[in-house]
């Protein structure tokens, strides 16, 4: 595995924009998702269900939505970066067989705490699925 | 209106703590290999002990995004982890329902993070009800927006340690339209592909946008009295000279005026879609987009630095965003 080497704080600059990311939502990444956060909520895998919800089709889970976003930021900073935050808005429901495309960017630099806060959205085609913030400590 | 015995029975519960609820299972690797398994997560850090020893966590820890997952309750309906309350954080939904608001939508989730938890820690929250706003009516319907505080901590012997924290705030309504339960989302294979209109181009501007796609904001130069000017245009506004060059802005500007288009809501466009006139540090403003801008945080002067995104794979803009710090 080539491994990233995680952003020093000096180098990240405000304005600086993470590459996009599109990730295809399938009926496997919205059920996984759900499982894998434990979440057996029905609409998130039972087509029935989610019908009956006065959805087309099972939709995303939050905590996949919160995982995604964290594998977005990590993808762009490197394995060592750490969390100190995760705050996410939620909008329009990711459906399978639509995909969603992360666009971010540093919106805030505090050199006190080596902080970096990235601003972020997640669109589907019907607009953004999520938009939010998070704050990393970079070494 | 809303009813005021409701208003009086959902103020009481606001400020109330509920009790713990227990993790079903420590903090484990396989869990976290298979959470990082379909969330294309592939940070060492969190599956791979000897990168995770030799990094700044010396040893592995769990991804900060499955806070939450650890308490789950899992396949079975309100089955808690042995030792959790049998108190219900949620019964301020359940009270707001029983006065004709069925539906309800997560609208906010913040995480944020003292630590990263390691395997092998036994974790808990408490939830507090932090807060019950007003009845509001949005597009989806009339009800209210509830704020429940999640606390999360570690079991030690010596003590328990707060790791963590959820602000979870849901709106809980009554659907504007009855016969729907959720306001119905349009088909996703009836959505059509709306592409950003694409400017047009002459022999006096296509300099500015062959720039843009070369990640360049140009400014046109009269070469005879180097006044610059924007937008371009083939004759000096000076000294009405024809001869012009090109010079690439710095990308530092501020904020002239501003403008926020809400109705009507045009493809694709972000909206609400603030709209900026910028002046650049070389003294000529442009209009062009805002990103990541907040309306109640916006103010004329406010230094901007400029970014390019391209859309639809071929048309390239130049936007501005703030300076923060």
């Amino acid at each position: 595995m080539t491994l990233q080497n995680t952003k020093r704080f000096d180098d990240v600059r405000p304005g600086e924009t993470l590459p996009e990311l599109a990730i295809p939502i399938t009926v496997g990444l919205v059920t996984g998702g759900a499982i894998a956060t434990r979440d057996y909520f029905p609409g998130h895998h039972d087509l029935n269900a989610a019908k009956a919800l006065g959805s087309p089709h099972i939709f995303m889970n939050i905590l996949t939505t919160n995982g995604l976003v964290q594998r977005y930021v990590e993808d762009w900073a490197g394995p060592e970066a750490r969390f100190a935050s995760l705050k996410i808005k939620l909008g329009a429901p990711n459906y399978p067989g639509d995909s969603m495309t992360f666009n971010g960017a540093v919106t805030g630099h505090d050199s006190a705490t080596r902080t970096v806060e990235i601003t972020l959205s997640g669109k589907n085609s019907m607009g953004n699925h999520v938009t939010g913030t998070v704050a990393l400590v970079l070494p | 209106m809303a009813d005021s015995q409701l208003l009086t029975d959902v103020r009481a519960l606001v400020g109330r703590e509920y009790g713990r609820i227990y993790a079903w299972d420590e903090v484990n690797a396989p869990m976290i290999r298979q959470w990082c398994e379909i969330m294309g997560v592939d940070n060492p850090l969190y599956t791979d002990p000897a990168f995770a020893a030799n990094s700044a966590h010396d040893g592995l820890v769990a991804p900060p995004a499955m806070l939450q997952v650890w308490c789950m309750e899992g396949f079975h309906l309100n089955n808690y982890a042995p030792g959790s309350t049998t108190e219900n954080p949620y019964e301020v939904l359940k009270l707001i329902e029983s006065y004709g608001y069925p539906s309800v939508v997560a609208v906010n989730s913040e995480l944020t993070f003292e630590r990263n938890l390691r395997p092998g820690e036994k974790v808990y929250y408490t939830t507090r009800l932090d807060s019950v706003g007003d009845e509001k009516t949005t597009g989806l319907g009339t009800g209210f927006f509830v704020t429940l505080v999640m606390n999360y901590f570690v079991e030690h012997k010596s003590g328990d340690e707060a790791v963590g924290q959820l602000l979870f705030r849901v709106f809980k309504f009554r659907p504007a339209n009855n016969h729907t339960v959720e306001a119905a989302p349009a088909k996703v294979e009836d959505k059509p592909v709306v592409k950003r209109p694409k400017p047009g181009m002459s022999d006096d501007t296509r300099f500015f946008w062959e720039g843009c796609d070369a990640g360049k904001l140009l400014i046109q130069r009269c070469t005879q009295c180097q006044t610059l000017r924007h937008p371009p245009a083939p004759v000096c506004i000076e000294c009405h000279s024809f001869d012009w060059d090109s010079v690439q802005a710095s990308g530092r500007a501020s904020l002239y005026s501003f403008v926020i288009m809400h109705y009507p809501e045009v493809a694709p466009f972000d909206h609400p879609n603030p709209i900026g006139l910028i002046e650049l540090e070389e003294g000529v403003r442009l209009v062009a987009g805002l990103v990541g801008v907040k309306r109640e945080e916006l103010s004329i002067g406010q230094p901007l630095q400029l970014e390019f995104q391209t859309f639809d794979g071929e048309l390239t803009l130049p936007l501005f965003r703030p300076v923060v710090g």
